[in-house]
């Protein structure tokens, strides 16, 4: 299931997104992003609001159109293929949705309608832990109440790939875990999740996967594992006049320096006060101006330490633990 | 065609269920009609009894109540919950959910004609039915309903609710419902026959009633037009999210 297409071939990506921008008026909210999802897989774009994780997946669900690149769901255009690509996909929004008037099994009941092969509304609204709220209209459950609703409706028609903006968002403590074994199911019987998050801690704990966007742009990605080492390869970037004796440098650092462009340097070494002093002391000795000086994987670490301060939780992924 | 029927069940149940809806569609209509059949205050105009004008005054009322705004609040609230955006990920179409609505709409007016003609009949109400009563249903279902699509896809909930109640009000005192339109001051009249309250209500009149058996032909071609413009407009200005 999902794993190959209706032709019998295995794609290549069930999602993929190729050099993606998207513009609201002057406003780019989505600007280059490129990712591919595989069958099977469970990736998370992981972002602080405003990053234009919800603007690349309603890309994907077809609600608007790339200003420019491309973007693929089971090698189908999400816009000009909707009608054959609807039937296998399941969609999350972040929030609302639903009629506010509706009871949860009625509103299953209705959305299996829709479907061929639909799963079976009342199992699942036990999955979701929702059977004692059966008889309460959608406007009366709680927030997490509603998140698991949703995810229901997402499920209802046996999907082959699903798209789900912050999907515990709002959702207590066993919510959340009641939402990770689902997603945990979901890959197991093959299907493709693509969920949002500003959650460091939820990407971690979810993905197979994580793509880390910031200001509309990828900044990172990899599996947690990669992610938690690419904090760690630490590095000090300087500007400063073009062809420097990078070998006498590094001898005097005990740090490989390269001359990635035209007079802007990276020094391979953790940016402590001493080795930054090193630095700076080195070019004073050669009667070298300093134009700018940025420590480790700045963007990233940025990014990091704004995750955290919303979330107000202690990854798991750290930035560099500096001395 | 499942699909169609779970949606149109859903459609339906949603408006029986909210209270005031049915105060809307049935509640004011039947009071309308019990009351100023029975007390004697209204300006009867040239007919012999208030109940000969009032009947098809309050079926036009419930065509009006239930094709604009009924659709207008229920369908804004959709769009601003994001019930339409999400309708829009799943194989329902556009097609079969405007079907859905469209059903529902005939299905609620059968329920209000039925329960006000009977309880018109109870009231002494002697009709004279001609066929073109239907067209003049039909024209005035289609017109109030582009109208209140026309609310719902370019409004807000709050707004909408506001409007489409404000807008009954005013149509329900000068649309010939309630008060014969030749009772209005002429300038009013002028208006109000320009309005598809008061052409249908002409119509309806002209239709049903003994004494009254013509429509002019001034009725069918402004509600024609409101028939043809508002869902044209509705169609063009309407946004799903």
């Amino acid at each position: 299931m999902g794993s190959r297409d209706r032709y019998g071939r295995i794609p290549l990506g069930v999602i993929e997104v190729n050099e993606l921008g998207v513009l609201y008026g002057n406003l780019r909210a989505v600007n280059g992003v490129s990712f591919t999802v595989e069958a099977g897989e469970v990736l998370a774009l992981l972002g602080p609001n405003g990053a234009g994780k919800t603007t690349t997946v309603e890309t994907l669900e077809g609600y608007r159109q790339p200003t420019f690149g491309q973007v693929r769901v089971l090698d189908l255009d999400p816009v000009a293929d909707h009608d054959e690509l609807v039937g296998h996909v399941g969609v999350m929004l972040q929030s609302g949705g639903v009629y506010p008037g509706i009871r949860p099994l009625e509103v299953l009941e209705l959305f299996a309608s829709y479907y061929d092969d639909p799963d079976d509304p009342a199992l699942l609204l036990d999955r979701v832990g929702l059977t004692h709220r059966r008889s309460s209209p959608w406007r009366r459950l709680s927030g997490g109440e509603q998140q698991r609703l949703s995810l229901a409706l997402a499920l209802i028609g046996k999907p082959d790939v699903t798209f789900l903006d912050e999907p515990t968002s709002g959702v207590d403590v066993a919510g959340r875990q009641l939402i990770r074994e689902l997603i945990a199911e979901l890959r197991q019987t093959g299907v493709t999740v693509l969920l949002t998050t500003h959650d460091l801690e939820e990407a971690e704990r979810m993905a197979d996967r994580i793509v880390i966007m910031d200001q509309g742009t990828v900044v990172a990605s990899g599996t947690p594992a990669e992610l938690m080492r690419s904090t760690e390869d630490e590095e000090v970037r300087f500007g400063a006049p073009p062809h420097l004796d990078t070998a006498g440098l590094g001898r005097a650092l005990n740090a490989f320096v390269d001359e990635v462009s035209l007079g802007e340097y990276k020094v391979a070494m953790a940016p402590t006060p001493n080795n930054v002093a090193a630095l700076t002391a080195w070019l004073a000795e050669h009667d070298l101006p300093l134009a700018d000086l940025r420590a480790g994987r700045q963007r990233l670490e940025d990014v990091f330490l704004r995750l955290t301060a919303i979330t107000g939780e202690h990854p798991i992924i750290k930035p560099e633990a500096r001395e | 065609m499942k699909a169609l029927v779970a949606q149109t069940r859903v459609e339906i149940l949603l408006t029986v269920r909210r209270g005031e809806s049915l105060l809307l569609i049935l509640g004011i209509p039947l009071l309308l009609l019990g009351f100023f059949s029975s007390v004697d205050v209204l300006p009867k105009g040239d007919f012999h009894e208030a109940v000969d004008y009032l009947t098809p005054g309050v079926l036009a009322l419930a065509v009006m109540s239930t094709g604009m705004v009924q659709l207008a609040i229920g369908t804004s609230f959709e769009r601003q919950y994001g019930v339409l955006k999400r309708l829009g990920a799943t194989p329902l179409g556009r097609p079969r959910l405007l079907a859905a609505k469209t059903v529902s709409i005939i299905a609620v007016e059968a329920v209000q004609i039925a329960l006000l003609v009977a309880f018109a009949l109870a009231l002494g109400w002697d009709p004279s039915v001609r066929v073109g009563v239907v067209a003049a249903v039909v024209l005035g279902t289609i017109a109030f309903s582009g109208l209140g699509l026309l609310m719902a896809g370019t409004l807000r909930g709050e707004v909408t609710l506001a409007a489409a109640n404000g807008l009954y009000l005013v149509l329900l005192l000068i649309g010939g419902m309630v008060v014969p339109l030749s009772e209005l001051p002429s300038g009013l009249r002028f208006v109000a026959e320009l309005l598809p309250s008061g052409a249908l209500a002409q119509a309806l009149v002209g239709t049903l009633t003994a004494t009254h058996p013509t429509v002019p032909a001034k009725a069918w071609l402004v509600l024609g037009a409101w028939a043809v413009l508002a869902p044209l407009l509705a169609a063009r200005t309407f946004r799903w999210e």
